[in-house]
Protein backbone atom coordinates (compact mmCIF):
# COMPACT_ATOMS: atom_id res chain seq x y z
CA UNK A 1 0.00 0.00 0.00
CA UNK A 2 1.45 3.35 -0.96
CA UNK A 3 0.38 6.80 0.16
CA UNK A 4 -2.14 8.86 -1.76
CA UNK A 5 0.45 11.55 -2.41
CA UNK A 6 2.96 9.15 -3.86
CA UNK A 7 0.38 7.55 -6.11
CA UNK A 8 -0.72 11.01 -7.29
CA UNK A 9 2.87 11.69 -8.35
CA UNK A 10 2.95 8.43 -10.29
CA UNK A 11 -0.36 9.22 -11.97
CA UNK A 12 1.13 12.56 -13.00
CA UNK A 13 4.11 10.74 -14.48
CA UNK A 14 1.88 8.46 -16.51
CA UNK A 15 -0.05 11.51 -17.71
CA UNK A 16 3.23 13.04 -18.91
CA UNK A 17 4.17 9.80 -20.65
CA UNK A 18 0.86 9.93 -22.51
CA UNK A 19 1.65 13.47 -23.67
CA UNK A 20 5.00 12.19 -24.93
CA UNK A 21 3.22 9.36 -26.72
CA UNK A 22 1.23 11.86 -28.76
CA UNK A 23 4.25 14.08 -29.18
CA UNK A 24 6.10 11.16 -30.78
CA UNK A 25 3.58 11.08 -33.60
CA UNK A 26 4.96 14.32 -35.02
CA UNK A 27 7.13 12.20 -37.29
CA UNK A 28 7.17 8.52 -38.24
CA UNK A 29 10.72 8.12 -36.90
CA UNK A 30 9.82 9.10 -33.35
CA UNK A 31 6.38 7.53 -33.39
CA UNK A 32 7.35 4.01 -32.36
CA UNK A 33 9.22 5.34 -29.37
CA UNK A 34 6.19 7.46 -28.54
CA UNK A 35 4.00 4.39 -28.52
CA UNK A 36 6.37 2.75 -26.03
CA UNK A 37 6.03 5.80 -23.77
CA UNK A 38 2.29 5.30 -23.93
CA UNK A 39 2.57 1.65 -22.97
CA UNK A 40 4.92 2.53 -20.11
CA UNK A 41 2.49 5.17 -18.86
CA UNK A 42 -0.29 2.62 -18.85
CA UNK A 43 1.78 0.05 -16.96
CA UNK A 44 2.67 2.64 -14.33
CA UNK A 45 -0.97 3.72 -13.92
CA UNK A 46 -2.22 0.16 -13.50
CA UNK A 47 0.57 -0.91 -11.14
CA UNK A 48 0.14 2.15 -8.95
CA UNK A 49 -3.59 1.50 -8.74
CA UNK A 50 -2.97 -2.04 -7.54
CA UNK A 51 -0.53 -0.78 -4.92
CA UNK A 52 -2.83 2.02 -3.79
CA UNK A 53 -5.84 -0.19 -3.31
CA UNK A 54 -3.56 -2.70 -1.61
CA UNK A 55 -6.28 -5.30 -1.47
CA UNK A 56 -4.50 -8.48 -2.49
CA UNK A 57 -7.37 -10.77 -1.63
CA UNK A 58 -8.98 -13.35 -3.86
CA UNK A 59 -10.64 -10.52 -5.81
CA UNK A 60 -7.21 -9.56 -7.08
CA UNK A 61 -6.94 -12.86 -8.94
CA UNK A 62 -10.17 -12.14 -10.69
CA UNK A 63 -8.98 -8.69 -11.66
CA UNK A 64 -5.87 -10.17 -13.23
CA UNK A 65 -7.92 -12.88 -14.90
CA UNK A 66 -10.33 -10.41 -16.47
CA UNK A 67 -7.45 -8.19 -17.47
CA UNK A 68 -5.85 -11.09 -19.27
CA UNK A 69 -9.09 -12.13 -20.94
CA UNK A 70 -9.63 -8.60 -22.24
CA UNK A 71 -5.99 -8.30 -23.18
CA UNK A 72 -6.04 -11.55 -25.13
CA UNK A 73 -9.13 -10.49 -27.04
CA UNK A 74 -7.57 -7.09 -27.77
CA UNK A 75 -4.27 -8.58 -28.91
CA UNK A 76 -6.05 -11.09 -31.10
CA UNK A 77 -8.06 -8.33 -32.79
CA UNK A 78 -4.99 -6.14 -33.19
CA UNK A 79 -3.06 -8.83 -35.07
CA UNK A 80 -5.94 -10.12 -37.15
CA UNK A 81 -7.58 -6.95 -38.33
CA UNK A 82 -6.91 -6.01 -41.97
CA UNK A 83 -5.73 -2.44 -42.43
CA UNK A 84 -8.70 -1.62 -44.62
CA UNK A 85 -10.94 -2.23 -41.60
CA UNK A 86 -9.22 0.36 -39.39
CA UNK A 87 -12.15 2.82 -39.39
CA UNK A 88 -14.60 0.32 -37.98
CA UNK A 89 -12.01 -1.01 -35.56
CA UNK A 90 -11.44 2.47 -34.16
CA UNK A 91 -15.19 3.05 -33.93
CA UNK A 92 -15.54 -0.26 -32.11
CA UNK A 93 -12.78 0.64 -29.67
CA UNK A 94 -14.42 3.99 -28.97
CA UNK A 95 -17.60 2.22 -28.01
CA UNK A 96 -15.67 0.13 -25.47
CA UNK A 97 -14.15 3.19 -23.82
CA UNK A 98 -17.61 4.73 -23.64
CA UNK A 99 -19.18 1.67 -22.08
CA UNK A 100 -16.30 1.26 -19.64
CA UNK A 101 -16.86 4.86 -18.52
CA UNK A 102 -20.55 4.11 -17.98
CA UNK A 103 -19.76 1.00 -15.95
CA UNK A 104 -17.24 2.79 -13.76
CA UNK A 105 -19.74 5.57 -13.14
CA UNK A 106 -22.46 3.04 -12.24
CA UNK A 107 -20.10 1.27 -9.92
CA UNK A 108 -19.14 4.55 -8.25
CA UNK A 109 -22.78 5.41 -7.87
CA UNK A 110 -23.65 2.08 -6.26
CA UNK A 111 -20.64 1.90 -4.01
CA UNK A 112 -19.40 5.45 -3.40
CA UNK A 113 -17.44 4.49 -0.29
CA UNK A 114 -14.89 2.71 -2.43
CA UNK A 115 -14.05 6.01 -4.08
CA UNK A 116 -14.42 8.22 -0.98
CA UNK A 117 -17.42 9.96 -2.46
CA UNK A 118 -19.80 9.55 0.47
CA UNK A 119 -22.36 6.83 1.10
CA UNK A 120 -25.23 5.64 -1.11
CA UNK A 121 -28.05 8.15 -0.91
CA UNK A 122 -25.66 10.83 0.28
CA UNK A 123 -23.04 11.25 -2.43
CA UNK A 124 -21.15 14.51 -2.60
CA UNK A 125 -22.89 16.91 -4.95
CA UNK A 126 -19.83 17.67 -7.07
CA UNK A 127 -19.03 13.98 -7.44
CA UNK A 128 -22.59 13.24 -8.42
CA UNK A 129 -22.50 15.84 -11.17
CA UNK A 130 -19.10 14.66 -12.39
CA UNK A 131 -20.10 11.03 -12.52
CA UNK A 132 -23.38 11.88 -14.24
CA UNK A 133 -21.58 13.81 -16.94
CA UNK A 134 -19.04 11.02 -17.32
CA UNK A 135 -21.80 8.43 -17.58
CA UNK A 136 -23.90 10.47 -20.00
CA UNK A 137 -21.02 11.27 -22.35
CA UNK A 138 -19.80 7.69 -22.06
CA UNK A 139 -23.22 6.35 -22.99
CA UNK A 140 -23.49 8.68 -25.98
CA UNK A 141 -20.01 7.61 -27.08
CA UNK A 142 -20.97 3.96 -26.73
CA UNK A 143 -24.20 3.91 -28.70
CA UNK A 144 -22.98 6.48 -31.23
CA UNK A 145 -19.86 4.44 -31.92
CA UNK A 146 -21.90 1.28 -32.33
CA UNK A 147 -23.95 2.99 -35.04
CA UNK A 148 -20.79 4.35 -36.67
CA UNK A 149 -19.32 0.85 -36.53
CA UNK A 150 -22.38 -0.69 -38.18
CA UNK A 151 -22.36 1.94 -40.91
CA UNK A 152 -18.65 1.58 -41.60
CA UNK A 153 -18.88 -2.19 -41.59
CA UNK A 154 -21.71 -1.95 -44.12
CA UNK A 155 -24.15 -3.80 -41.85
CA UNK A 156 -26.19 -0.62 -41.79
CA UNK A 157 -26.69 1.51 -44.88
CA UNK A 158 -24.46 4.56 -45.13
CA UNK A 159 -27.43 6.68 -46.15
CA UNK A 160 -28.59 9.22 -43.66
CA UNK A 161 -31.71 8.27 -41.72
CA UNK A 162 -33.81 11.31 -41.00
CA UNK A 163 -37.31 11.95 -39.76
CA UNK A 164 -39.39 15.02 -39.21
CA UNK A 165 -38.69 16.87 -36.00
CA UNK A 166 -35.47 14.94 -35.46
CA UNK A 167 -33.45 17.88 -34.24
CA UNK A 168 -36.20 19.09 -31.98
CA UNK A 169 -36.52 15.59 -30.55
CA UNK A 170 -32.77 15.41 -29.92
CA UNK A 171 -32.88 18.80 -28.27
CA UNK A 172 -35.69 17.70 -25.98
CA UNK A 173 -33.77 14.56 -25.05
CA UNK A 174 -30.69 16.66 -24.36
CA UNK A 175 -32.63 18.96 -22.08
CA UNK A 176 -34.23 16.02 -20.33
CA UNK A 177 -30.76 14.70 -19.44
CA UNK A 178 -29.96 17.98 -17.76
CA UNK A 179 -33.29 17.87 -15.93
CA UNK A 180 -32.70 14.29 -14.80
CA UNK A 181 -29.24 15.19 -13.50
CA UNK A 182 -30.83 18.04 -11.58
CA UNK A 183 -33.38 15.73 -9.98
CA UNK A 184 -30.69 13.14 -9.33
CA UNK A 185 -28.69 15.71 -7.42
CA UNK A 186 -31.59 16.96 -5.39
CA UNK A 187 -33.11 13.58 -4.51
CA UNK A 188 -30.17 11.16 -4.88
CA UNK A 189 -32.70 8.71 -6.20
CA UNK A 190 -31.42 5.84 -8.30
CA UNK A 191 -34.22 5.99 -10.84
CA UNK A 192 -33.02 9.31 -12.24
CA UNK A 193 -29.53 7.94 -12.64
CA UNK A 194 -30.69 4.96 -14.71
CA UNK A 195 -33.10 7.13 -16.69
CA UNK A 196 -30.36 9.55 -17.57
CA UNK A 197 -28.09 6.74 -18.81
CA UNK A 198 -30.87 5.25 -20.91
CA UNK A 199 -31.68 8.55 -22.57
CA UNK A 200 -27.99 9.12 -23.24
CA UNK A 201 -27.80 5.79 -25.06
CA UNK A 202 -30.76 6.87 -27.14
CA UNK A 203 -29.20 10.24 -27.99
CA UNK A 204 -26.02 8.55 -29.14
CA UNK A 205 -28.00 6.52 -31.65
CA UNK A 206 -30.10 9.45 -32.84
CA UNK A 207 -27.07 11.69 -33.24
CA UNK A 208 -25.27 9.37 -35.63
CA UNK A 209 -28.06 7.87 -37.77
CA UNK A 210 -28.70 11.07 -39.79
CA UNK A 211 -25.03 11.37 -40.77
CA UNK A 212 -24.10 10.02 -44.19
CA UNK A 213 -21.20 7.79 -45.18
CA UNK A 214 -19.02 10.56 -46.56
CA UNK A 215 -19.10 12.41 -43.25
CA UNK A 216 -17.76 9.40 -41.36
CA UNK A 217 -14.28 10.91 -40.92
CA UNK A 218 -15.87 13.71 -38.90
CA UNK A 219 -18.07 11.34 -36.91
CA UNK A 220 -15.18 9.09 -35.98
CA UNK A 221 -13.07 12.04 -34.86
CA UNK A 222 -15.98 13.45 -32.92
CA UNK A 223 -16.58 10.19 -31.09
CA UNK A 224 -12.86 10.07 -30.37
CA UNK A 225 -13.25 13.43 -28.73
CA UNK A 226 -16.33 12.33 -26.75
CA UNK A 227 -14.53 9.27 -25.42
CA UNK A 228 -11.91 11.66 -24.07
CA UNK A 229 -14.41 13.94 -22.35
CA UNK A 230 -16.10 10.90 -20.81
CA UNK A 231 -12.76 9.74 -19.41
CA UNK A 232 -12.11 13.22 -18.05
CA UNK A 233 -15.52 13.28 -16.36
CA UNK A 234 -14.73 10.01 -14.62
CA UNK A 235 -11.27 11.36 -13.83
CA UNK A 236 -12.84 14.20 -11.85
CA UNK A 237 -15.06 11.76 -9.98
CA UNK A 238 -12.10 9.57 -9.06
CA UNK A 239 -9.88 12.59 -8.43
CA UNK A 240 -7.30 10.96 -10.65
CA UNK A 241 -4.77 13.15 -12.46
CA UNK A 242 -3.79 10.56 -15.07
CA UNK A 243 -7.40 10.23 -16.17
CA UNK A 244 -8.01 13.98 -16.20
CA UNK A 245 -4.88 14.67 -18.28
CA UNK A 246 -5.62 11.82 -20.66
CA UNK A 247 -9.24 12.82 -21.05
CA UNK A 248 -8.24 16.37 -21.89
CA UNK A 249 -5.61 15.19 -24.39
CA UNK A 250 -7.93 12.78 -26.15
CA UNK A 251 -10.81 15.23 -26.06
CA UNK A 252 -8.82 17.99 -27.72
CA UNK A 253 -7.19 15.58 -30.13
CA UNK A 254 -10.56 14.38 -31.41
CA UNK A 255 -11.85 17.93 -31.61
CA UNK A 256 -8.87 19.04 -33.71
CA UNK A 257 -9.26 16.07 -36.04
CA UNK A 258 -12.96 16.87 -36.48
CA UNK A 259 -12.00 20.43 -37.32
CA UNK A 260 -9.41 19.31 -39.88
CA UNK A 261 -11.92 16.94 -41.47
CA UNK A 262 -14.63 19.59 -41.66
CA UNK A 263 -12.17 21.99 -43.23
CA UNK A 264 -11.19 19.33 -45.75
CA UNK A 265 -14.83 19.23 -46.83
CA UNK A 266 -15.48 22.94 -46.42
CA UNK A 267 -18.42 22.16 -44.18
CA UNK A 268 -19.20 23.54 -40.78
CA UNK A 269 -19.10 21.12 -37.89
CA UNK A 270 -22.66 22.05 -37.14
CA UNK A 271 -23.97 21.09 -40.56
CA UNK A 272 -22.23 17.73 -40.33
CA UNK A 273 -23.86 17.05 -36.97
CA UNK A 274 -27.27 18.02 -38.26
CA UNK A 275 -26.69 15.41 -40.92
CA UNK A 276 -28.74 14.45 -43.93
CA UNK A 277 -25.86 15.08 -46.33
CA UNK A 278 -24.67 12.46 -48.80
CA UNK A 279 -25.46 8.80 -48.62
CA UNK A 280 -25.51 6.13 -51.24
CA UNK A 281 -25.86 8.69 -54.02
CA UNK A 282 -28.94 7.89 -55.96
CA UNK A 283 -29.71 11.44 -57.01
CA UNK A 284 -29.40 12.85 -60.51
CA UNK A 285 -27.53 9.88 -61.86
CA UNK A 286 -29.34 9.37 -65.11
CA UNK A 287 -30.21 12.82 -66.37
CA UNK A 288 -26.77 14.10 -67.34
CA UNK A 289 -25.03 10.97 -68.37
CA UNK A 290 -25.97 10.83 -72.00
CA UNK A 291 -25.58 14.48 -72.78
CA UNK A 292 -21.84 14.77 -72.61
CA UNK A 293 -19.30 12.59 -74.33
CA UNK A 294 -16.98 10.57 -72.18
CA UNK A 295 -13.70 9.16 -73.34
CA UNK A 296 -13.15 5.71 -71.97
CA UNK A 297 -10.23 3.40 -72.41
CA UNK A 298 -8.92 0.02 -71.44
CA UNK A 299 -5.86 -1.22 -69.60
CA UNK A 300 -3.74 -1.13 -72.76
CA UNK A 301 -4.45 2.53 -73.41
CA UNK A 302 -3.70 3.36 -69.81
CA UNK A 303 -0.47 1.37 -69.89
CA UNK A 304 0.59 3.20 -73.01
CA UNK A 305 -0.02 6.60 -71.42
CA UNK A 306 1.75 5.65 -68.22
CA UNK A 307 4.71 4.14 -70.02
CA UNK A 308 5.29 7.34 -71.94
CA UNK A 309 4.84 9.63 -68.96
CA UNK A 310 7.87 10.99 -67.18
CA UNK A 311 5.93 11.97 -64.09
CA UNK A 312 2.82 10.49 -62.50
CA UNK A 313 0.80 11.50 -59.48
CA UNK A 314 -1.47 8.93 -57.92
CA UNK A 315 -4.64 10.06 -56.18
CA UNK A 316 -6.06 7.28 -53.99
CA UNK A 317 -9.49 7.34 -52.39
CA UNK A 318 -11.96 5.21 -50.54
CA UNK A 319 -12.57 3.05 -53.64
CA UNK A 320 -8.99 1.83 -53.41
CA UNK A 321 -9.64 0.63 -49.87
CA UNK A 322 -12.84 -1.12 -50.88
CA UNK A 323 -11.16 -2.90 -53.78
CA UNK A 324 -8.04 -3.66 -51.67
CA UNK A 325 -6.07 -2.31 -54.59
CA UNK A 326 -3.16 -0.81 -52.64
CA UNK A 327 -0.77 -3.72 -53.24
CA UNK A 328 -1.54 -3.94 -56.95
CA UNK A 329 -1.04 -0.19 -57.13
CA UNK A 330 2.38 -0.45 -55.52
CA UNK A 331 3.36 -3.10 -58.07
CA UNK A 332 2.31 -0.80 -60.86
CA UNK A 333 4.38 2.00 -59.38
CA UNK A 334 7.40 -0.29 -59.08
CA UNK A 335 7.18 -1.07 -62.76
CA UNK A 336 6.87 2.61 -63.59
CA UNK A 337 9.84 3.48 -61.44
CA UNK A 338 11.98 0.95 -63.24
CA UNK A 339 11.03 2.92 -66.30
CA UNK A 340 12.49 6.05 -64.65
CA UNK A 341 9.10 7.61 -64.17
CA UNK A 342 8.78 9.96 -61.23
CA UNK A 343 5.84 8.84 -59.09
CA UNK A 344 4.30 10.50 -56.09
CA UNK A 345 1.03 10.12 -54.20
CA UNK A 346 -1.44 12.87 -53.35
CA UNK A 347 -3.68 12.33 -50.35
CA UNK A 348 -6.65 14.57 -49.66
CA UNK A 349 -7.46 15.14 -45.96
CA UNK A 350 -10.86 13.46 -46.25
CA UNK A 351 -9.88 10.64 -48.60
CA UNK A 352 -11.17 7.43 -47.03
CA UNK A 353 -13.35 6.96 -44.01
CA UNK A 354 -11.12 8.26 -41.27
CA UNK A 355 -8.27 10.75 -40.87
CA UNK A 356 -5.07 9.36 -42.38
CA UNK A 357 -6.82 6.27 -43.74
CA UNK A 358 -5.04 6.36 -47.13
CA UNK A 359 -1.63 6.88 -45.58
CA UNK A 360 -1.96 3.72 -43.52
CA UNK A 361 -3.05 1.68 -46.53
CA UNK A 362 -0.18 2.95 -48.64
CA UNK A 363 2.24 2.27 -45.80
CA UNK A 364 0.85 -1.25 -45.59
CA UNK A 365 1.64 -1.71 -49.28
CA UNK A 366 5.23 -0.65 -48.53
CA UNK A 367 4.94 2.76 -50.10
CA UNK A 368 7.62 4.92 -48.45
CA UNK A 369 5.92 7.72 -46.51
CA UNK A 370 8.14 10.37 -48.08
CA UNK A 371 6.52 9.72 -51.45
CA UNK A 372 3.09 10.50 -50.06
CA UNK A 373 2.09 14.16 -49.99
CA UNK A 374 -0.70 16.22 -48.50
CA UNK A 375 -2.99 18.43 -50.52
CA UNK A 376 -1.08 21.70 -49.92
CA UNK A 377 2.29 20.11 -50.56
CA UNK A 378 1.50 18.68 -53.95
CA UNK A 379 -1.32 20.69 -55.45
CA UNK A 380 0.98 22.95 -57.46
CA UNK A 381 2.77 20.00 -59.01
CA UNK A 382 -0.19 18.76 -61.03
CA UNK A 383 0.40 21.40 -63.69
CA UNK A 384 3.88 20.00 -64.36
CA UNK A 385 2.84 16.37 -64.34
CA UNK A 386 2.10 14.14 -67.29
CA UNK A 387 -0.46 11.76 -65.84
CA UNK A 388 -2.73 11.85 -62.80
CA UNK A 389 -3.91 8.38 -61.86
CA UNK A 390 -7.11 8.71 -59.83
CA UNK A 391 -8.00 5.47 -58.14
CA UNK A 392 -11.10 5.29 -56.00
CA UNK A 393 -11.29 9.02 -55.32
CA UNK A 394 -14.02 11.20 -56.75
CA UNK A 395 -15.41 14.28 -55.01
CA UNK A 396 -11.97 15.39 -53.88
CA UNK A 397 -10.92 15.85 -57.52
CA UNK A 398 -14.05 17.59 -58.77
CA UNK A 399 -13.20 20.95 -60.38
CA UNK A 400 -16.79 22.06 -59.78
CA UNK A 401 -15.75 22.84 -56.22
CA UNK A 402 -13.69 25.69 -57.63
CA UNK A 403 -15.97 26.95 -60.37
CA UNK A 404 -19.62 26.51 -59.54
CA UNK A 405 -20.94 28.44 -56.54
CA UNK A 406 -24.24 26.53 -56.87
CA UNK A 407 -22.61 23.19 -56.21
CA UNK A 408 -22.99 21.67 -52.74
CA UNK A 409 -19.27 21.04 -52.63
CA UNK A 410 -18.32 24.55 -53.75
CA UNK A 411 -15.36 25.85 -51.76
CA UNK A 412 -14.12 22.45 -50.73
CA UNK A 413 -10.37 22.24 -51.24
CA UNK A 414 -9.76 19.83 -54.14
CA UNK A 415 -6.78 18.30 -55.85
CA UNK A 416 -6.12 20.07 -59.17
CA UNK A 417 -5.82 16.85 -61.16
CA UNK A 418 -7.37 18.43 -64.26
CA UNK A 419 -4.19 20.47 -64.71
CA UNK A 420 -2.23 17.36 -65.60
CA UNK A 421 -1.60 16.62 -69.26
CA UNK A 422 -3.83 13.60 -68.98
CA UNK A 423 -5.98 12.10 -66.26
CA UNK A 424 -6.66 8.40 -65.84
CA UNK A 425 -9.75 7.87 -63.76
CA UNK A 426 -10.35 4.35 -62.46
CA UNK A 427 -13.96 3.96 -61.47
CA UNK A 428 -16.66 1.38 -61.81
CA UNK A 429 -19.26 3.67 -63.36
CA UNK A 430 -20.06 7.29 -64.01
CA UNK A 431 -22.09 7.57 -60.85
CA UNK A 432 -21.50 10.63 -58.73
CA UNK A 433 -19.55 10.39 -55.48
CA UNK A 434 -20.87 10.55 -51.96
CA UNK A 435 -21.72 14.19 -52.21
CA UNK A 436 -24.16 13.25 -54.98
CA UNK A 437 -22.46 15.68 -57.34
CA UNK A 438 -21.60 14.82 -60.91
CA UNK A 439 -17.85 15.03 -61.46
CA UNK A 440 -17.09 17.45 -64.26
CA UNK A 441 -13.71 15.83 -64.64
CA UNK A 442 -15.28 12.82 -66.36
CA UNK A 443 -16.14 14.89 -69.41
CA UNK A 444 -12.88 16.72 -69.85
CA UNK A 445 -10.83 16.39 -73.00
CA UNK A 446 -7.78 15.13 -71.18
CA UNK A 447 -9.60 12.57 -69.03
CA UNK A 448 -9.71 8.91 -69.85
CA UNK A 449 -12.15 6.85 -67.84
CA UNK A 450 -11.13 3.30 -66.97
CA UNK A 451 -14.34 1.52 -66.06
CA UNK A 452 -13.38 -1.44 -63.90
CA UNK A 453 -12.74 -2.65 -60.42
CA UNK A 454 -9.74 -0.71 -59.13
CA UNK A 455 -7.70 -3.77 -58.26
CA UNK A 456 -8.37 -5.64 -61.47
CA UNK A 457 -7.67 -2.61 -63.64
CA UNK A 458 -4.39 -1.91 -61.87
CA UNK A 459 -3.29 -5.52 -62.31
CA UNK A 460 -4.20 -5.41 -66.00
CA UNK A 461 -2.22 -2.23 -66.48
CA UNK A 462 0.84 -3.87 -64.90
CA UNK A 463 0.53 -6.73 -67.37
CA UNK A 464 0.38 -4.29 -70.27
CA UNK A 465 3.24 -2.01 -69.40
CA UNK B 1 -9.38 30.90 2.69
CA UNK B 2 -8.83 27.43 1.38
CA UNK B 3 -9.00 26.57 -2.28
CA UNK B 4 -11.24 23.70 -3.18
CA UNK B 5 -9.13 20.80 -4.53
CA UNK B 6 -11.58 20.70 -7.43
CA UNK B 7 -10.09 23.96 -8.65
CA UNK B 8 -6.65 22.38 -8.76
CA UNK B 9 -7.93 19.46 -10.77
CA UNK B 10 -9.82 21.79 -13.01
CA UNK B 11 -6.63 23.79 -13.60
CA UNK B 12 -4.80 20.60 -14.57
CA UNK B 13 -7.66 19.77 -16.91
CA UNK B 14 -7.61 23.12 -18.67
CA UNK B 15 -3.82 23.15 -18.97
CA UNK B 16 -3.89 19.61 -20.36
CA UNK B 17 -6.38 20.72 -23.00
CA UNK B 18 -3.90 23.37 -24.09
CA UNK B 19 -1.05 20.88 -24.11
CA UNK B 20 -3.21 18.54 -26.15
CA UNK B 21 -4.09 21.31 -28.56
CA UNK B 22 -0.47 22.14 -29.37
CA UNK B 23 0.77 18.57 -29.34
CA UNK B 24 -1.95 17.32 -31.67
CA UNK B 25 -1.44 20.14 -34.17
CA UNK B 26 2.15 19.03 -34.44
CA UNK B 27 1.14 15.50 -35.39
CA UNK B 28 1.86 14.87 -39.05
CA UNK B 29 -1.35 14.26 -41.04
CA UNK B 30 -0.06 10.95 -42.38
CA UNK B 31 -0.13 9.62 -38.81
CA UNK B 32 -3.69 10.65 -38.02
CA UNK B 33 -4.96 7.07 -38.02
CA UNK B 34 -2.33 5.90 -35.51
CA UNK B 35 -3.14 9.04 -33.52
CA UNK B 36 -6.74 7.91 -33.22
CA UNK B 37 -5.84 4.38 -32.22
CA UNK B 38 -3.29 5.51 -29.65
CA UNK B 39 -5.61 8.08 -28.08
CA UNK B 40 -8.07 5.24 -27.88
CA UNK B 41 -5.58 3.11 -26.03
CA UNK B 42 -4.58 5.80 -23.57
CA UNK B 43 -8.13 6.85 -22.80
CA UNK B 44 -8.57 3.31 -21.52
CA UNK B 45 -6.56 4.40 -18.49
CA UNK B 46 -10.11 4.53 -17.18
CA UNK B 47 -9.24 0.97 -16.16
CA UNK B 48 -7.84 2.62 -13.03
CA UNK B 49 -11.40 3.36 -11.93
CA UNK B 50 -12.51 -0.10 -12.94
CA UNK B 51 -9.83 -1.75 -10.79
CA UNK B 52 -10.78 0.34 -7.76
CA UNK B 53 -14.43 -0.56 -8.32
CA UNK B 54 -13.68 -4.25 -8.72
CA UNK B 55 -11.49 -4.49 -5.64
CA UNK B 56 -13.72 -2.45 -3.35
CA UNK B 57 -15.17 -4.69 -0.69
CA UNK B 58 -17.85 -3.59 1.69
CA UNK B 59 -18.68 -7.18 2.57
CA UNK B 60 -17.17 -10.63 2.08
CA UNK B 61 -18.92 -11.05 -1.21
CA UNK B 62 -16.44 -10.12 -3.93
CA UNK B 63 -19.15 -10.22 -6.56
CA UNK B 64 -21.45 -7.50 -5.37
CA UNK B 65 -23.22 -5.69 -8.15
CA UNK B 66 -20.81 -2.73 -8.04
CA UNK B 67 -17.84 -5.10 -8.24
CA UNK B 68 -19.35 -6.83 -11.23
CA UNK B 69 -19.59 -3.55 -13.10
CA UNK B 70 -15.95 -2.99 -12.20
CA UNK B 71 -14.94 -6.38 -13.56
CA UNK B 72 -16.88 -5.78 -16.78
CA UNK B 73 -15.21 -2.41 -17.20
CA UNK B 74 -11.82 -4.08 -16.70
CA UNK B 75 -12.49 -6.46 -19.57
CA UNK B 76 -13.66 -3.67 -21.88
CA UNK B 77 -10.79 -1.36 -21.03
CA UNK B 78 -8.15 -4.05 -21.35
CA UNK B 79 -9.43 -5.07 -24.79
CA UNK B 80 -8.83 -1.46 -25.69
CA UNK B 81 -5.46 -1.10 -24.03
CA UNK B 82 -3.91 -4.17 -25.60
CA UNK B 83 -5.77 -3.81 -28.89
CA UNK B 84 -5.09 -0.09 -29.16
CA UNK B 85 -1.38 -0.13 -28.41
CA UNK B 86 -0.69 -3.26 -30.45
CA UNK B 87 -2.56 -2.13 -33.54
CA UNK B 88 -0.82 1.25 -33.29
CA UNK B 89 2.52 -0.48 -33.10
CA UNK B 90 1.60 -2.64 -36.06
CA UNK B 91 0.69 0.41 -38.11
CA UNK B 92 3.73 2.42 -37.14
CA UNK B 93 5.96 -0.49 -38.10
CA UNK B 94 4.70 -0.14 -41.65
CA UNK B 95 5.79 3.47 -42.12
CA UNK B 96 9.10 3.25 -43.89
CA UNK B 97 11.35 5.76 -45.56
CA UNK B 98 12.39 5.51 -49.14
CA UNK B 99 15.26 3.11 -49.65
CA UNK B 100 18.13 4.45 -51.65
CA UNK B 101 17.85 2.82 -55.04
CA UNK B 102 21.17 2.20 -56.69
CA UNK B 103 21.40 1.18 -60.27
Amino acid sequence: MISANLSAVFYLISGILFILALRGLSSPETSRQGNLFGILGMIIAITVTFLTVGNFSIAMNYVLLFLLIGGAIGAFIAFKIPMTAMPELVAGFHSLVGLAAVFVAISAFLNPQAFNLGIPGDIKLASLIEMSIGAAVGAITFSGSIIAFLKLRGIMSGSPITFIGQHLFNLILGISIAVLIYFLCSTQSEIFFWGMILISFLIGILLIIPIGGADMPVVISMLNSYSGWAAAGIGFTLENTALIITGALVGSSGAILSYIMCKGMNRSFFSVILGGFGGDSKTSKEDKKDQKPVKSGNAEDAAFLLKNASSVIIVPGYGMAVAQAQHALREMVDVLKKNDTKVSYAVHPVAGRMPGHMNVLLAEANVPYDEVFELDEINNDFANTDVAFVIGANDVTNPVAKTDPQSPIYGMPVLDVEKCKSVLFVKRSLSPGYAGVDNELFYRENTMMLFADAKKMTEDIVKNI
Amino acid sequence: MEIDPFIFRFSIFILAIFVGYYVVWSVTPSLHTPLMSVTNAISSVIIVGAIIAALASSSNNIFEISNIFGFLAIVLASVNIFGGFLVTQRMLQMYKKKKKIKK
